[in-house]
């Protein structure tokens, strides 16, 4: 299989020469962009596998790219990356349709694993992100609240995201709880799907109390 | 200008395309009507007994400006203060049916006493009611948190001027309130003395006295708004420029230091990393601001793990799910995740990039603790029993205090402290 190729969005220059240094030898570095617009008109040009997407950006952020470039092209793999430590950000970011999130400490290497893992259709879940999901999705269990039709984790997913907030890689997390890694690729890809697709009071009501809206 | 816009914007002032104050332009985009019409009625009601002027000055005063007015004082909703003054209909309906039915019955203290203590109340009412709501309202304006998704620094001063905004709204609504009571008290005791005859023995110099005050507050009523509108722009300018002095101070204090720092110890890059982690932690600290209680677990745990990265230059990655206040077992338990954390730090380092990761969930029921590092792990069976570490310090002191500790730990795996701790309610 060939490298998958990417483009690197941020508006940090030194950010991107760096991470393209750090890419080029072991994936296909498309180009680079520096705000939304450029972004939006380069992916759509050179259409690579994956977009390595900064979550803060003037004009919308990696949250509009990713609005402007799912419509036309719905297939498109983003990979978000981020300084920010608010889960509001990271969330935002995941639902709007990013495959994952890794800080920029990560090093070159865990991020041409990580870009791998995203354009084999995985999703990269860091344990701050586990974390935030796990928070997103928590406190919501007193059983007289449970209404049926949200979409709450499953105990085994829940299982899984803890693992993943306590360091574990998925080979890992697999021999730990006797399942195959697909299993847990496939239980994280689930965590995922319901973090985009759960537009309910579940999510709200944690904005709320995290004061996110009024 | 005889243009009308697609959607009606609600009833304004438009100074911009108005003559004197805009009444009419703006009062002509709401109602569909070329201003000149509405001028020309205006010019022919002052004519003729000037009741236009009268019209025109009120809604000077009443009516919002249309730039200032798009989304600030406007969005009180309409519906709210249509059902208040309904409301305030209905009850005064209700009080008269009774006064006048006490009346009929001779249960009457007098017409002279009665309407006017009636009318006194019910000013007394309207100015207490805002005079409490006055010292109440300092905190009433909920912050916009959508702003929140901006860096804070950035944030702040955005936050501050859609707060005057909101407020100049509610305070707006309190003066025309606070007026109406005490226009009520006074017309209350105007009605006494009328009725006693006090009144007309003074009739002439009060309403000299009445026909100056209303004069001079027409002259002077556009200088003395115009003043509180640069006033309270001058304030916000103002706060806007302290916070921005806060920020530079504190940037000043830790970044610039930091940086000189880095500088100076290029060479190795062992402290630079790790003055840029303490630099980062410091940083995400401040700009959290208060958002994580002091006093909890998740503040605690990042406090401790913040020591032992300092001490032992080994990164420790904390990530915590939800939060509880600390009480004795909790501190207990931050104490054995400390103890985890340095033997994570002294014995599972194997080197650089080796970082251990600290991952707590507080949940009504129970807070869970792991503290995991990825050295070279050990057989625990051959853990000699005096190594009180682990023994003492981490099992022993989750034991004390009701709670357990497992160590997982097998060779090439890494080595995992478990701490669980049931909460009492």
């Amino acid at each position: 299989m060939s490298a998958p190729s990417v483009v690197i969005v941020d508006d940090h220059a030194l950010f991107r020469a760096g991470v393209r240094a750090e890419l080029e030898g072991t994936l296909e570095v498309l180009g680079d962009a520096a705000e939304v617009e450029v972004a939006v008109r380069l992916v759509m040009d050179v259409k690579p596998d994956v977009v390595l997407l900064d979550v803060h950006m003037p004009g919308g952020g990696g949250v509009e790219v990713i609005r402007r470039v799912s419509e036309p092209r719905p297939g498109q793999r983003f990979l978000a990356l981020s300084v920010s430590d608010a889960a509001e950000d990271v969330i935002a970011v995941v639902r709007a349709g990013a495959r994952g999130y890794v800080t920029k400490s990560i090093s070159g290497a865990e991020l041409a694993d990580a870009v791998r893992r995203v354009h084999d259709g995985d999703a990269v879940f860091s344990p701050r992100l586990a974390g935030f999901v796990l928070d997103a999705f928590a406190g919501q269990l007193a059983p007289e609240q449970v209404d049926p039709e949200l979409d709450l984790l499953t105990p085994r997913e829940r299982e899984v995201l803890q693992h993943l907030a306590r360091g574990y890689l998925y080979k890992e997390i697999a021999a730990r709880l006797h399942i195959s890694a697909k299993t847990v690729e496939a239980h994280v890809s689930a965590v995922l799907r319901k973090l985009q697709l759960s537009n309910r009071h579940e999510l709200s009501r944690w904005a709320v109390e995290r004061r996110l809206v009024d | 200008m005889s243009t009308v816009p697609a959607t009606r914007p609600a009833l304004h002032r438009d100074p911009t395309h108005g003559v004197a104050g805009g009444v009419c332009a703006g009062v002509g985009q709401r109602l569909g009507v070329d201003p000149l019409i509405l001028r020309v009625a205006i010019v022919a009601a002052s004519a003729a007994g000037g009741v236009g002027v009268a019209l025109y000055v009120l809604a000077w005063v009443l009516l919002p400006v249309a730039a200032a007015g798009d989304g600030l004082p406007a969005t009180r909703p309409r519906g709210a203060t249509r059902a208040s003054l309904q409301v305030g209909a209905g009850v005064s309906l209700l009080l008269a049916s009774f006064l006048l039915t006490l009346r009929e019955l001779g249960l009457w203290a007098g017409d002279p006493v009665v309407f006017p203590l009636v009318l006194a109340a019910g000013g007394v009412a309207l100015v207490w009611r805002q005079s409490t709501q006055r010292l109440v309202s300092p905190e009433l304006p909920p912050t916009p948190r959508a702003a929140q998704t901006l860096p804070a620094a950035a944030a702040t001063p955005t936050v501050t001027v859609a707060e005057t905004g909101e407020r100049r709204a509610t305070r707006a609504a309190g003066v025309y309130r606070g007026g109406f009571g005490v226009a009520l008290i006074v017309g209350a005791g105007l009605l006494v003395l009328q009725t006693t005859g006090a009144l007309s023995a003074a009739r002439d110099v009060v309403l000299a006295t009445v026909v100056v005050v209303t004069a001079l507050g027409l002259i002077l009523a556009p200088f003395l708004y115009r003043l509180g509108r640069t006033l309270a722009a001058e304030r916000a300018a103002r706060i806007r420029s302290q916070e921005r002095a806060e920020v530079a101070a504190h940037l000043h204090d830790s970044v610039l230091q930091t940086l000189a720092l880095v500088q100076r110890q290029a060479a190795d890059p062992r402290a630079v990393a790790t003055l840029a982690r303490r630099q980062e932690r410091e940083l995400r600290t401040w700009l959290e601001g208060d958002r994580t209680p002091t006093g909890h677990v998740a503040s605690a745990l990042r406090e401790v793990a913040a020591e032992v990265e300092e001490r032992f230059g080994v990164a420790v990655d904390v990530v915590v799910v939800g939060d509880a206040p600390l009480d004795a077992d909790l501190l207990a338990t931050v104490e054995a995740a400390r103890e985890a954390m340095v033997n994570a730090a002294k014995f599972g380092g194997d080197g650089a990039g080796s970082a251990v990761a600290v991952f707590a969930e507080a949940t009504v029921e129970e807070v869970s603790l792991f503290v995991r590092d990825r050295g070279p792990g050990f057989d625990l069976a051959a853990v000699p029993a005096d190594r009180r570490g682990v023994r003492e310090s981490i099992v022993g002191r989750m034991e004390r205090h009701g709670g357990r500790a497992t160590v997982h730990a097998a060779p090439g795996m890494g080595v995992e402290v478990e701490l669980r701790l049931e909460r009492r309610p």
